[in-house]
C-alpha cells in the first residue's frame, strides 16, 4: 500500500502541521501492554490520555470527567465495551466513541455502531489508522454539520451548490469527486487513511488488493492542482492523505 | 470344536438362548398337554370305570349278599383285561381271575399298581395292573383291576418324546446360537478392524461388504459413505493447513531474515526500513488470515442479520464507479452492460467484495496477450429465476482442467507468483455463493475467462 509520489513531500505522522488539538481521551481497555503503546503513541501526538481497565472503571471515569473521544475495548471485564457504550448514550453522554474489536465481521461492526459507537476498528490496527481515526472524531465536534461553506486553504466547496472554487476559479468534479474531496477538507489540517476513505466515501467495509483509492485520490489532485504552483492535496507517507487547512 | 467365549456375550446368542427357552417351553405346554389328554385320560376312565364297578359290587352285596358279587365277578372275568379277586375272610379265593392277592395287609380304599404276567411260556411278558382294593363287611377282600400295560407304554413314549424334543431343541438352539453368532461376531470383527484401522489413520480404509445387501451391509454402506465425506474433508482440511502453514513460512522467513540482517548492522537507515519492511510483510500476513477468516465465516453459512434485498444494477455501478478509473490508468476498459431491476437477497458488502475480488483477478491476470491492456465487460442480467453476473476479459483465461482447483485455497496458478495475492480470492468468491444460494461458474471466452455468477432473483421488486 506504498505509493511513493516523488514530487509531493512526504511527511511522517510526527510531523503533520496542523494537529493544535491537545484532546483529552479516555482509554477503556483490560489488556496493560496493549493500552500502555497506544497511550504512548496518543501523549507523542499531544493529547491528554487517561486509562480505565474495565467496564465499570471506564463507565464512571466516563461519567465524571469529560472528554473529547472515548477508546473502548469491545471486550472488557465487568462490563462489556458495548453495554458501557449504551449506558453513557442513554444517560445522554454525546462523545464520540471509537470501538477496538477482534472481531471484524461486518456483523459485528454494525452492532458496535447500533449500540452507539461512532466508528470501528478491527484489531490489529495501524496506530497511524487509530489516530487519524481519533483525530477524525474529535474534529466532527469542532465543525457545525450546519455550515453550507468548507474551506481550506484557498479551496472553498459550497455544500448546497454542490461546487467546488480554488482562488476563485471553479473546478468542475464527479459527484464521487465531491463527495471525497468533502471528507478530505473536513478533516483538513489531519491525515485520512485510505480505509478511512474507502468506508466513508464509498462504503465499503472490506480490503481491496489494489490500489484503488491512490488512482481516484490522484485523479482529483490533478483537478484540484492543475494550474497552481502549490499543491494542496498531500500523500503522507505510509500513512494516507491530508488536506492542507491553512 | 474350540469355542470362543466372545461367542456367548453377542447379542445373537443370547436372542438365540431366549428362543431355546421360549421354544423348549412349548415344546413341553404342547407335549404335556397332548399327556394329559391321552395317556392320563384314559389312565383316569380306567379308574373310573374300576370305581364304577366296585359301586356296583357293592351294591349287590347290599341287596343279594356274597352271593350277588361272586356271580356278577364270575360273568365279568371272561370278557377283556379286567382283574378280579374276591377273598374271603380266611384268604381262600371266592371268585376271580387273579390267584393269589398281591400283598398282605392292604388296607381299604387302596389304589395301587402290581405287575401280573400275561401269556405262556416264552411269550410271557410282565404288565401292569391298575387296581383297587376295598374291604366288604369287615369279612371280604375284593380287588378289581386293569391291565394298563398300554396306556403306560402309551404315556412312555409321549415322555419319551418330550424329552428327546427338548434335548434336540437345545442342541439345536445352542448350535444354531454358536452358528449365527459366530457369522455376526466375523461380520462385527471386520468392521470393528475396519475401524481400528481407520483410527490408526488409514483414512482411506473401508467396512467390509458381503454383498448380500442385508441389513449389515446396508449399515457397512452408510458408513462407508460417511467415511468417504470425512476422508475428502480431512483432506480439505490437510490441503489448506499445509497451504496455510506453507503460504505463512515463506513470508515469516523473509521478515526473519531481513530482521536479523539489520540487528547485525548499527545503521540506523537499515533499522527503519528493516521495521518498515515488518509492517508491511505482517500487514500482508493480516489479509491473508483475515480472507481465511472471512471464508471460514461464508463457510460456516451462519445466517447473516445483513442480509437484504438488493439491486445488483446498483451494486455493480458503484464497483465498476470505483474500478473503472483503475483500468483507464493502465490503458484498458471497464464496459458495463446492466439490465434496470436486479433484486436479489443478499450483503452488500460480500457482494461488492465478490466482484471486488473478481475485478482484481481480472487486473493481475485478465490482460490480452498481444496488447497487455484488460478490457473488462460486467454485465447483469436476469436468466429465469436467477439474476447472472458475467466479467469477461480477453486474457489467457484458464484452463479447463485448472477451473475446480482454482477455487481452492491458497492455489495460484501462476508459479512464478509474481503478482501480489494470496490465492484466497476465487476462494472466497466460492464460498459467498454458496452462501448465498447461488453459485460460481468459470468459462472460456475464446481467448479470454468469463466468471458467471448466479444468485437467486428476488421475486419482489425492489
Amino acid at each position: 500500500m506504498q505509493s511513493q509520489n516523488p514530487t509531493w513531500p512526504e511527511l511522517t505522522t510526527a510531523t503533520v502541521p496542523g494537529t493544535p488539538l491537545n484532546m483529552r481521551i479516555l482509554v477503556i481497555e483490560d489488556d496493560r501492554d496493549a493500552a500502555s503503546w497506544l497511550i504512548k503513541g496518543l501523549k507523542e501526538s499531544n493529547h491528554i490520555v487517561d486509562l480505565a481497565g474495565d467496564g465499570e472503571e471506564g463507565l464512571n471515569m466516563a461519567t465524571n470527567a469529560t472528554y473529547d473521544v472515548l477508546i473502548v475495548d469491545r471486550m472488557l471485564p465487568l462490563l462489556d465495551g458495548l453495554s458501557v457504550i449504551s449506558k453513557l448514550r442513554a444517560g445522554g453522554m454525546k462523545t464520540p466513541v471509537l470501538i477496538l474489536s477482534a472481531l471484524s465481521d461486518v456483523d459485528e461492526r454494525v452492532k458496535g455502531l447500533r449500540a452507539g459507537g461512532d466508528d470501528y476498528l478491527a484489531k490489529p490496527y495501524a496506530f497511524s489508522e487509530l489516530l487519524a481515526r481519533v483525530e477524525g472524531l474529535g474534529l466532527r465536534k469542532l465543525l457545525d454539520p450546519k455550515e453550507a461553506k468548507l474551506r481550506a486553504m484557498d479551496l472553498e466547496l459550497d455544500l448546497m451548490s454542490r461546487t467546488v472554487t480554488r482562488g476563485g476559479k471553479p473546478i468542475t468534479l464527479q459527484p464521487r469527486e465531491f463527495k471525497l474531496l468533502e471528507y478530505l477538507v473536513r478533516n483538513a489540517g489531519h491525515i485520512v487513511t485510505r480505509t478511512m476513505l474507502l468506508e466513508n466515501v464509498w462504503d465499503y467495509h472490506f480490503d481491496p488488493q489494489t490500489n484503488v483509492i491512490d488512482v481516484h485520490v490522484s485523479r482529483l489532485r490533478s483537478k484540484l492542482d492543475k494550474g497552481f504552483a502549490e499543491p494542496l492535496l498531500q500523500t503522507v507517507r505510509g500513512a494516507g492523505y491530508m488536506i492542507r487547512a491553512r | 470344536m474350540l469355542v470362543n467365549p466372545k461367542l456367548f456375550k453377542t447379542s445373537s446368542f443370547r436372542l438365540s438362548a431366549i428362543y431355546f427357552l421360549f421354544f423348549a417351553f412349548s415344546t413341553a405346554a404342547l407335549l404335556g398337554y397332548v399327556y394329559y389328554n391321552t395317556s392320563g385320560l384314559l389312565e383316569r376312565q380306567t379308574e373310573d370305570t374300576i370305581r364304577a364297578e366296585v359301586l356296583g359290587m357293592a351294591d349287590q352285596y347290599r341287596e343279594r349278599g356274597i352271593g350277588g358279587v361272586m356271580e356278577v365277578i364270575t360273568r365279568r372275568m371272561t370278557d377283556g383285561d379286567s382283574i378280579y379277586r374276591l377273598q374271603g375272610p380266611d384268604g381262600q379265593l371266592l371268585a376271580g381271575n387273579l390267584p393269589i392277592m398281591p400283598g398282605t395287609n392292604l388296607s381299604d380304599q387302596l389304589w395301587f399298581d402290581f405287575p401280573i404276567s400275561v401269556g405262556k411260556g416264552a411269550a410271557t411278558s410282565q404288565h401292569t395292573v391298575r387296581a383297587y382294593h376295598v374291604e366288604l363287611a369287615g369279612e371280604y377282600e375284593l380287588l378289581v383291576g386293569h391291565d394298563v400295560q398300554d396306556i403306560r407304554k402309551f404315556g412312555d413314549i409321549i415322555r419319551t418324546a418330550l424329552y428327546w424334543a427338548l434335548g434336540f431343541s437345545f442342541v439345536m438352539g445352542l448350535t444354531g446360537g454358536l452358528f449365527m453368532s459366530r457369522n455376526f461376531l466375523r461380520r462385527i470383527d471386520g468392521i470393528t478392524e475396519a475401524s481400528h484401522g481407520i483410527m490408526a489413520g488409514e483414512l482411506s480404509g473401508r467396512m467390509p461388504v458381503t454383498g448380500s445387501g442385508d441389513e449389515m451391509d446396508r449399515l457397512s454402506g452408510s458408513l462407508n459413505e460417511m467415511l468417504s465425506q470425512i476422508e475428502r474433508l480431512m483432506q480439505g482440511m490437510r490441503e489448506v493447513s499445509t497451504n496455510v502453514a506453507h503460504d505463512m513460512r515463506s513470508p515469516l522467513t523473509r521478515l526473519r531474515a531481513r530482521v536479523e540482517a539489520a540487528l547485525r548492522s548499527s545503521d540506523k537507515k537499515e533499522y527503519e526500513e528493516a521495521l518498515q519492511s515488518t509492517i508491511t510483510e505482517c500487514d500482508s500476513l493480516l489479509k491473508t488470515f483475515n480472507a481465511l477468516l472471512s471464508i471460514a465465516q461464508a463457510e460456516a453459512g451462519q445466517t447473516r442479520t445483513d442480509l437484504e434485498v438488493l439491486n445488483v444494477h446498483e451494486i455493480l455501478q458503484d464497483v465498476a464507479e470505483l474500478y473503472g478509473p483503475v483500468l483507464e490508468d493502465e490503458g484498458g476498459t471497464l464496459t458495463l452492460e446492466l439490465e434496470p431491476e436486479l433484486p436479489v437477497k443478499a450483503s452488500r458488502q460480500l457482494l461488492a467484495q465478490v466482484v471486488n475480488n473478481l475485478i482484481d483477478n481480472a487486473l493481475k491476470y485478465g490482460a490480452d496477450e498481444k496488447t497487455g491492456k484488460v478490457d473488462l465487460v460486467v454485465s447483469g442480467r436476469r436468466n429465469g429465476n436467477w439474476v447472472e453476473i458475467s466479467l469477461i476479459d480477453h486474457g489467457p483465461g484458464i484452463a479447463e482442467a485448472d477451473r475446480d482447483r482454482v477455487l481452492q485455497r491458497f492455489v495460484r496458478l501462476d508459479n512464478s507468483r509474481t503478482k501480489p495475492g494470496n490465492g484466497l480470492g476465487l476462494a472466497l468468491v466460492a464460498s459467498v455463493m454458496t452462501m448465498l444460494g447461488g453459485n460460481l461458474e468459470l468459462k472460456d471466452n475464446n481467448p479470454g475467462l468469463g466468471v458467471v455468477l448466479r444468485l437467486p432473483s428476488h421475486t419482489t421488486v425492489v
